[in-house]
Order: C-alpha cells, then sequence, then structure tokens
C-alpha cells in the first residue's frame, strides 16, 4: 500500500507551488491596479469557465484521491472487509491499554485497530521515529473507532493520542507498534 | 504640532469626539474594545509559541498552557472579530439603508455583554485554569476531575454572556432594516425580505434567462446590506447551538457543585459533537464567509466610487453560500469512524468543496470591480482588501485539501489544520479585510480625523502581511511533517519550524503595536476618552445632520 509518507510528499509540493502562484498572481494583480499605463494582453477568463474549473477542481481532488489513495476505498468499505487480525486497544483514565506489551504486525496484514474510550474523547495516531504521521482518527467515547490499515514497510512506531483530553493528556507509547516481513 | 499635543488632541486636532452622533460613538467604543482583546490574542499566541519553543522561558504548567489555548479563540473570535464586525455592522446597516439605527441603548448593551462575557470566560482560564478547549468535547468540560467546577461555570457564564449579547446585535439588526422610522411612510415587510435574502437576485438571473424584465430593477436593500442580513442568520442559528451547549454543561456543573454529579455517558458524545460543530461551523464556513464576502463587496464599491460587477449573481450567491453553510460540518468529523460514511462523503467532502465555488465568485466578482475602475490609488483600503482576499485565497484551499478523507487521515489535528488554514484564514483573510474597513471608515466615524503616519499604516501592512502567511507557512510545514495541535514536544522535536513561526508571530503583535500608536496618536487621548462619555448630538442618526 502507498505510505502515507509519499502522500504528505505530495501535499508540501501541490500546496507551496500553489501558495508561490497565488501570491504572485495578488503581486500582479496589485501592481496592474494602480499602474497609470494599462497592461497590454490580458488573459480573458468568462465567468462560467472559471466557476466550471472551480467546481472541477474540488470535485477532481475527492476523485483523485479516492482513486490514488488505497486506504479511503479501504475505510470506506472496512464494514465488508474480513480483517487478517484486529488489535483491541482501550483508552482509560488517560492511558493507552494495548493487548500486549508491544504489537507486531506482520508485512502486507490487513489490520483493524479497534480503539474503545472509557471516558473521554481521545485520539488514536501512529507516528514515525521522525515524528511523521502514518494515520489517526478520532476516538470518542460509546462510539465505534474502528480503522484498517495495510502496512507495506518494515518499522517501528509511536502511539500517541491525536485528540486533547485535557491537560493530563496521555503519554505516548513509543516503539508500540512493530511491523516485520516486508523485504 | 508637538508630539505631546498630538498624543492629547490627535493629528491636527481633527477629530472631535462631542461632534460624533450616538451611534458613532458605539460604534468606535465596540471597535476599539475589539481592536485591544485583539492585542490580548497576539499576547496569548506569543506566550504560547514561546512555550511551544521552550517549556522554561514562562512560568507556565500545562494546565496553565491549555487555559490560555483555550481563551486565545474566545478572546479572539469574541471578543475581538465578533467585536469589531458588529461594531462596523451596526454603523453600516443604518448608514446604507439611509435610516436610524433601531436602539442605541441595544447597541451598547451588546458591546458590554460581549466585553464582560469574555472579561469572563478568560477570568475562567486565567484564574481557575479551565481548560476543554473551544471544541468542548463531550465530556470533558464537565471533568471535574481535571477542572474546577466554579471554572466551568464561570467561562460558561462568560459564553453565555457573548451569545446574549449576540442576541441583542441580530435583533437590532433586523429591527433597523424592517423598522419604519417615525415620519416616514410604512416600510413593506415582503420587498425586505426578499431582498434580503437574496432571491430577488436570483429570481432577476432566471427572468434574464427567460428573456422577461428584471424581478426588481432596484432592490429593496443594498447588496452589503444583503450580506449582513444573511450572515446575521448563521449568527443567530450558532448563538442557540452554543447557548444550548452551555446550558447542558452548566446543568451537569451545578449538579457536581449540589453534591449530586450527573452521568456524563447519558449524553452521546458524537451526536454532541455534530450539534456542536454544526453550530460552531456557522462561524467559520457560515457567517464568516458571507459577511467577509459582504465586507469586500462594500470596500471594492467604496474603493471604486462605482457599482458593483455581476450584482444578480452576488446576491444568489449569497443566498446559496447561506445554504451551503448549514451542510458543511461533516468535514470536522471525518476522523470520527461513527459518522456514517454518507455523511463524511456529501458533507464533509462535497458540500464543503462548494465553499471553493462560493468563495470563488466573491473574489471574482470583487476583483473585476476593482479592474474595472483601475488605475486605482494604492490607499490602505485597498491594499489591506488585496491582503485580505490573498488570505482567503490561500486559507480556503488549505481547507478544502484537510476536507478530504484520504488527506484528513494524515492531517487532521496537525499544525496544518491551524495554520495555514484557520490562522491564515483569520488572521490574513478576516483580520486585513477588517483592518481595509478601518481605515475606510475612520474618516466617517471620526467627522474627519486624521490618520498620525501613512509610514506607520505602510508597516502594520507589510508586517501583518508578511507575519501572518509566514507564522501560518511554518506551522503549516510542522502539521505536514507530523507536529499534533493541542499537543506539547519537550524534546525540541518541531523547533525549527516553531521557532520560525514565532519569530513571524512577533511581526504580527508589532504589527499590531504600530497600528494602535498610529490610531492613538490620531484621535488623541483626548479623544479616545471622549469615545466613552455620553454623546452630545442628539438622535439615532448614522451621520451628524448637514
Amino acid at each position: 500500500m502507498t505510505d502515507s509518507i509519499a502522500v504528505l510528499g505530495m501535499v508540501k509540493v501541490v500546496y507551496t507551488l500553489y501558495t508561490l502562484a497565488i501570491m504572485s498572481l495578488f503581486a500582479w494583480f496589485g501592481y496592474s491596479l494602480t499602474a497609470e499605463s494599462r497592461p497590454k494582453k490580458i488573459i480573458r477568463i468568462p465567468f462560467y469557465l472559471y466557476i466550471a474549473l472551480l467546481v472541477l477542481i474540488g470535485v477532481s481532488i475527492h476523485i483523485l484521491t479516492f482513486n490514488k489513495i488505497p486506504w479511503v476505498e479501504m475505510d470506506l468499505k472496512r464494514a465488508e472487509v474480513t480483517p487478517d487480525r484486529t488489535v483491541q486497544i482501550v483508552i482509560e483514565d488517560h492511558k493507552f491499554i494495548l493487548p500486549g506489551d508491544k504489537v507486531t504486525i506482520n508485512c502486507n496484514e490487513k489490520v483493524l485497530f479497534s480503539v474503545d474510550s472509557k471516558d473521554l474523547t481521545y485520539g488514536f495516531g501512529l507516528f514515525r521515529p521522525d515524528n511523521s504521521l502514518v494515520f489517526q482518527m478520532q476516538v470518542v467515547p460509546g462510539s465505534k473507532n474502528d480503522l484498517l490499515w495495510q502496512f507495506g514497510k518494515n518499522g517501528t512506531y509511536t502511539i500517541r493520542s491525536t485528540e486533547y483530553s485535557g491537560p493530563d493528556g496521555v503519554p505516548p507509547l513509543k516503539d508500540a507498534v512493530e511491523v516485520q516481513g516486508c523485504e | 504640532m508637538s508630539f505631546f499635543k498630538t498624543l492629547i488632541v490627535g493629528e491636527q486636532g481633527a477629530f472631535r469626539p462631542e461632534t460624533l452622533t450616538p451611534l458613532q460613538k458605539v460604534t468606535l467604543r465596540t471597535v476599539v474594545i475589539g481592536l485591544l482583546w485583539y492585542g490580548v490574542a497576539a499576547i496569548e499566541g506569543m506566550m504560547m509559541r514561546t512555550h511551544h519553543v521552550d517549556q522554561t522561558i514562562l512560568p507556565l504548567d500545562n494546565a496553565h498552557f491549555f487555559s490560555i489555548m483555550t481563551a486565545h479563540p474566545i478572546v479572539a473570535i469574541f471578543g475581538s472579530t465578533y467585536m469589531v464586525v458588529f461594531g462596523a455592522f451596526i454603523f453600516l446597516v443604518p448608514f446604507l439603508m439611509k435610516k436610524p439605527v433601531y436602539s442605541i441603548k441595544l447597541a451598547n448593551i451588546t458591546w458590554i455583554l460581549i466585553a464582560v462575557g469574555t472579561l469572563c470566560s478568560w477570568t475562567a482560564c486565567f484564574l481557575y485554569k479551565y481548560a476543554p478547549l473551544y471544541t468542548l468535547y463531550w465530556p470533558l468540560p464537565v471533568d471535574m476531575k481535571q477542572f474546577a467546577p466554579f471554572g466551568g461555570f464561570l467561562f460558561i457564564l462568560g459564553v453565555a454572556l457573548i451569545m446574549v449579547g449576540t442576541l441583542c446585535f441580530i435583533f437590532n439588526i433586523y429591527a433597523t432594516v424592517f423598522y419604519t422610522e417615525p415620519g416616514h411612510e410604512k416600510r413593506p415587510v415582503k420587498p425586505l425580505l426578499i431582498s434580503g435574502f437574496g432571491i430577488d437576485g436570483l429570481l432577476n438571473l432566471i427572468n434574464k434567462v427567460r428573456g422577461r424584465e428584471p424581478y426588481a430593477k432596484e432592490p429593496a436593500v443594498s447588496l452589503p446590506v444583503v450580506a449582513i442580513f444573511r450572515g446575521t442568520v448563521d449568527t443567530f442559528l450558532d448563538a442557540l447551538v452554543i447557548l444550548s451547549c452551555g446550558v447542558l454543561i452548566l446543568v451537569y456543573i451545578i449538579f457536581h457543585m449540589a453534591g449530586s454529579p450527573l452521568d456524563p455517558t447519558a449524553i452521546n458524545a458524537l451526536y454532541y459533537k455534530n450539534w456542536f460543530w454544526w453550530g460552531l461551523d456557522l462561524i467559520a464556513d457560515g457567517l464568516v464567509l458571507i459577511y467577509v464576502a459582504g465586507a469586500w463587496y462594500l470596500l471594492a464599491m467604496l474603493i471604486t466610487g462605482k457599482d458593483l460587477f455581476m450584482q444578480n449573481v452576488a446576491r444568489a450567491a449569497l443566498l446559496i453560500e447561506l445554504i451551503v453553510s448549514w451542510a458543511v460540518w461533516s468535514h470536522h468529523l471525518l476522523s470520527d469512524q461513527g459518522q456514517p460514511n454518507m455523511m463524511k462523503i456529501t458533507s464533509g467532502e462535497m458540500v464543503t468543496a462548494f465553499e471553493l465555488v462560493t468563495q470563488g465568485i466573491a473574489v471574482f466578482i470583487t476583483l473585476m470591480t476593482l479592474w474595472r475602475a483601475r488605475p486605482l490609488k494604492w490607499t490602505n483600503e485597498l491594499k489591506f482588501l488585496l491582503g485580505g482576499m490573498l488570505g482567503f485565497a490561500l486559507a480556503v484551499p488549505a481547507g478544502i485539501m484537510q476536507a478530504d478523507l484520504g488527506l484528513n487521515r494524515v492531517l487532521h489535528n496537525t499544525q496544518w489544520i491551524i495554520g495555514p488554514h484557520v490562522h491564515v484564514a483569520v488572521l490574513v483573510g478576516l483580520t486585513m479585510t477588517l483592518y481595509s474597513a478601518v481605515y475606510i471608515l475612520f474618516p466617517i466615524l471620526t467627522n474627519g480625523g486624521k490618520l498620525f503616519s501613512q509610514k506607520m499604516a505602510n508597516f502594520h501592512f507589510w508586517a501583518h502581511l508578511v507575519g501572518g502567511i509566514g507564522m501560518g507557512a511554518f506551522m503549516g510545514m510542522a502539521g505536514v511533517n507530523g507536529m499534533l495541535r493541542r499537543t506539547l514536544y519537550y524534546n525540541g522535536e518541531f523547533n525549527t519550524y516553531m521557532i520560525l513561526a514565532a519569530i513571524c508571530g512577533a511581526l504580527l503583535l508589532l504589527s499590531w503595536v504600530v497600528f494602535i500608536v498610529n490610531i492613538v496618536l490620531s484621535v488623541g487621548l483626548r479623544g479616545l476618552i471622549g469615545i466613552y462619555l455620553p454623546a452630545k448630538v442628539k438622535g439615532n442618526h448614522a451621520l451628524p445632520e448637514g
């Protein structure tokens, strides 16, 4: 499965390029607006084409990510998928309670993380050693909080609560998840 | 004129508070308090940013840090932004409709309630370290193991006062639109309602397509008033939702204080979250976007002295924006696995993406209105208006990216959402739009008051723009690299980004200081005090007669 680090890298590139483009556009617009001589050539964009373009961008982002980011479809259809294994985790009184000392996962296993909160709203996220985020979900008390994931790389991951649960917080569990068996 | 004399009487002594109408005074009172609360929010922001970098610099423990984080949006959104916006709108509606405001007394009650309410909530955080954050995720606000009950009581009381003040503002706005002033022929309600909701713009467009005469050649309500009218619907709904949550929390706290605590599991946390976000999102994705669009239209018309380009489309778009704002809250729950998939896809992704269109229309119409009037002078109001539009042009796509099931999985609750989206939208988009309004309305509200220093205004613009975008950018970079919001890191994991963001934050704070000094030297201390003294001019009109 595509690693989320690749998706985050794409986000960086796309948004940086967009930022530079839109700032340049506004700078040019501000200059042209106040310049005494009118600019010779203007790109003429008809209003309805512009609107169509915005609709296209708004919709195509979701179509693109649905088709290119594998965890989207897997997440939407997780109720129909039988996971290779289920990892039951409880959060109570600001602590993660794992089924054992450590969760060991085999490469390409479809793992369902099912996390239950006994008191407050928390979050559940897996982080790489460089602190980048693999995935996260909210953990709402009285609600089903499950996430299906497939790991395609070996590594150890830290579990953190990704939602604020008061100043007491939740201590992260360093290297609590290990993926092995990938080539 | 000596510096000391300028400090006392203002630039050239041009501002004389005794000439102000009661409405001008109440507007200036509201805006001044709002600008001061902005400074408090900026200082809080810098404190948190410093603490992010090094937890030993400021004497803050965890509880205090998160209580500042709780107070920060209350101060920034309600104490500052609501006040500045309400102050401006309570002046603009009667000013644009050329009729007196419905009630000066109610306008005074509005700003006092919001200012006192903000102070109550801030005190609850500062003294009692009440820290459930603005999200108030159930059952955290009633977790009395972590928080003192009185702190919770005071915080919710403050929010309730703010919401009651908001309801007073709403009543005053609608009453001003609909009431018939003494001596005027009866104003019929129907055309005002149709125009207020922008239905006339939509009907004009339909008639144009069908080759018929326009439904209304002269709309009953001017376009900026339509935006205020429309945005205020969301303000009303939002106030009701927040009040209802506040009452719920208060009931739990009071029962706890009485020694009979109620069971928090009696409330379904996910339903509560949906209800709360539906209301809260009416601010972020409702009234802010609608009010801002209206402000852009008004500013473009005032700057160019011309009619707005594509008026009917703008009116119709405001109506669509209102409806869209009621159906987008699920993008805040894309990471809640109990939320039905259909709601995530429709409300969370598709309807939310429509904001790109509604906001895009507002940008297009405003830019075209400016473009058709070129060449324009590089005035303070023009540059701040362009800065404000740039802010939203940066922040809205960042939010649309976040409101995607695939990207949300790796961006939710990171610094991405609070940096490039929230802070750039609020600080660059919204605040620069408000500054544009402040600069253009300053001579109108002060009856010819003069700005002390254009150089200081230039510094204000550039420092605010660079500081705001820079801070958002560095927070965003930290977010993409995994830094969570609402989380403290103790080993300097993201210090490079946080130090750079802090430098940009300091620039923002400095720009506000320079702006305040410029304004104080423009109106003088005598003028500043005079704003808060009773008006000598009588009547509810916007401007002095004659």
